[in-house]
């Protein structure tokens, strides 16, 4: 792994936020329009039935800065690889000394900076606007968030690989995976008020460990270690098969000469 | 001296699926040398360059840059490779310079910034550093993109029709200048072209594969004499025409 490389294709997609504020407006835009809605909700939930500074319901925002970690991640992920296709600069990539390893991680750090920026701005508008101030999660936010950043990646891979051997039909899936697992992973209620056999799906995503564990942090009840390693084993056995998959996935690619017609159509 | 040929493939095929796209080709590149591939299109020109860039993998056959297994010593070989491809462009949302900042540091070239000031220079585009790539003409996207090509002074370079969408004047100007890099450096070449004047003026060496095959090979002059014209355009036409395995079929009597 050569960090130079690293660097410079970080840098690359860095300069096109330079270049073109309606990306930077992207960033932006979706996740205030997300936390607007839940706000609101929040509000008018506190208020029917909770009263007081910081309601009841506040853990709802707690739900929308999380998922956002989630998926900001696997986007970063999925866009730093269809960035390529869509200037048409994929092969310049693949032929120069470029290993996987390094472009992969060079799409993770474009996860983080994307997080990064995301999170800020989560932060101080429902902190302004709803009183909800993150940091009172405390401490417990760092692996929290480290699980789901993680977690994001692998799914990007998963993303990646499929658009990698089915083009640009599947570019779709980049958007679409994160929402596949929404309603399964528990982000804006418990996992208990899912039917048992659901639970147990459920409970094979890492992002549920995180999700239980915010909710049971932000109740009260303190770090859960249990949901926490929960969530590093899964990651792991996640990350995994994701580079599997991504390694046999550009095996086929080649073999099948896709990386062309993906590069040039 | 090392004489180890730069590329020696020896009976690569490629199919997809039913598809020959590749029949067999073998063929052992020095160094200091501008090979030609010529065809029609679909002869298999674009399969070979990427096979020999690790893009395709061969269905069978034998590969090795420098003399190392492509497939084993990837990374190491493409570090002294580099490509252009009329098909490829550099990203259009970032400034010439940017472009080529990255490529420089993906290539780990010393000296970055001079050596792309003198490629700007020596391509007659100095000018177009600061400018956004997306709205260069053909002709000057092109040069961006040979500037590229040239900056680790590769020792093995795959040009994939890079006169492509040129006019006569700037085609010129490109052969000029990949001619001159080329002696200088002896960095070897393969070229595909469908432009003959390219192919006279800058290659060594041609290969002419039609269907998957190689149909004929030689010098220019060797392959002219070969097919009795007096052109290689005429070659072109007679082999773009004839059924693989009898392209010399056509043939005029000899004079
Ligand atoms: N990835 C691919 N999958 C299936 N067929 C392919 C693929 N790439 C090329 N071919 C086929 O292989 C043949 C050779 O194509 P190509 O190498 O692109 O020719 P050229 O570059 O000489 O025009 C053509 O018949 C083409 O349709
Ligand atoms: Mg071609």
């Amino acid at each position: 792994m050569n960090p130079r490389i690293v660097f410079a294709l970080v840098c690359r997609y860095l300069f096109l936020y330079t270049r073109n504020w309606v990306r930077l407006a992207e960033v932006v835009f979706w996740p205030t329009m997300e936390l607007v809605t839940w706000g609101f909700l929040t509000r008018y939930l506190d208020s029917k039935m909770g009263g007081g500074e910081a309601g009841p319901f506040t853990w709802l925002l707690g739900g929308v800065i999380f998922w956002d970690v989630m998926f900001r991640s696997q986007q970063g992920v999925a866009l730093s690889f269809l960035e390529d296709v869509w200037t048409r600069n994929l092969l310049n990539i693949f032929v120069a000394p470029v290993r996987p390893a390094e472009y992969l991680a060079s799409a993770f750090g474009i996860g983080l900076v994307r997080i990064a920026i995301t999170v800020l701005i989560l932060w101080s508008l429902s902190w302004v606007f709803f009183r909800f101030n993150l940091l009172d999660i405390g401490p417990a936010l760092v692996p929290f968030f480290g699980c789901l950043l993680v977690f994001g990646w692998a799914i990007g891979m998963f993303a990646t690989a499929l658009i990698m051997r089915f083009g640009q039909a599947a570019e779709n899936l980049a958007w679409a995976v994160p929402f596949l697992i929404q309603p399964l992973t528990a982000v804006y209620y418990p996992v208990a008020v899912m039917p048992g056999w659901l639970q147990w799906a459920a409970l094979t995503l890492p992002s549920t460990h995180v999700f239980e564990g915010m909710r049971g942090v932000m109740a009260g009840l303190g770090f859960s270690w249990s949901h926490f390693a929960w969530a590093v084993a899964l990651n792991a056995v996640f990350l995994l098969l994701a580079a599997l998959f991504y390694g046999r996935t550009l095996a086929t690619v080649r073999a099948k000469g896709l990386l062309t017609k993906v590069a040039t159509n | 001296m090392n004489d180890t040929p730069v590329i020696e493939a020896i009976h690569l095929r490629k199919t997809f699926g039913e598809t020959v796209a590749l029949e067999d080709l073998s063929l052992s590149l020095p160094r200091n040398e501008i090979l030609g591939l010529l065809g029609v299109n679909g002869a298999g020109k674009t399969t070979a360059l990427n096979i020999l860039l690790g893009l395709t993998t061969p269905t069978s056959g034998s590969l090795r840059l420098f003399g190392r297994e492509l497939r084993t010593h990837r990374v190491e070989i493409l570090r002294r490779c580099n490509f252009a491809s009329a098909y490829v462009a550099l990203p259009g949302n970032l400034t010439v310079g940017q472009n080529l900042w990255t490529f420089a540091q993906l290539y780990g070239v010393k000296n970055h910034r001079a050596k792309v000031t003198e490629l700007l220079e020596h391509l007659e585009i100095p000018h177009l550093r600061k400018r956004v790539t997306g709205q260069l003409s053909a002709g000057e996207a092109t040069r961006v993109q040979l500037c590229k090509a040239f900056l680790n002074d590769p020792e093995l370079l795959l040009l994939d029709e890079p006169t492509a969408s040129l006019d006569p004047d700037i085609s010129d100007k490109v052969r000029t200048f990949i001619r001159a890099r080329q002696r200088e450096r002896q960095t070897s070449i393969v070229y595909t072209s469908h432009n003959m004047r390219d192919i006279e003026e800058v290659c060594d060496r041609l290969l002419f594969i039609h269907k998957g095959r190689v149909v004929a090979a030689g010098t220019p002059a060797e392959v002219l004499a070969l097919f009795q014209r007096d052109s290689l355009e005429d070659v072109f036409i007679q082999i773009a025409r004839s059924e693989a395995g009898d392209v010399f079929a056509a043939a005029p009597a000899p004079k």
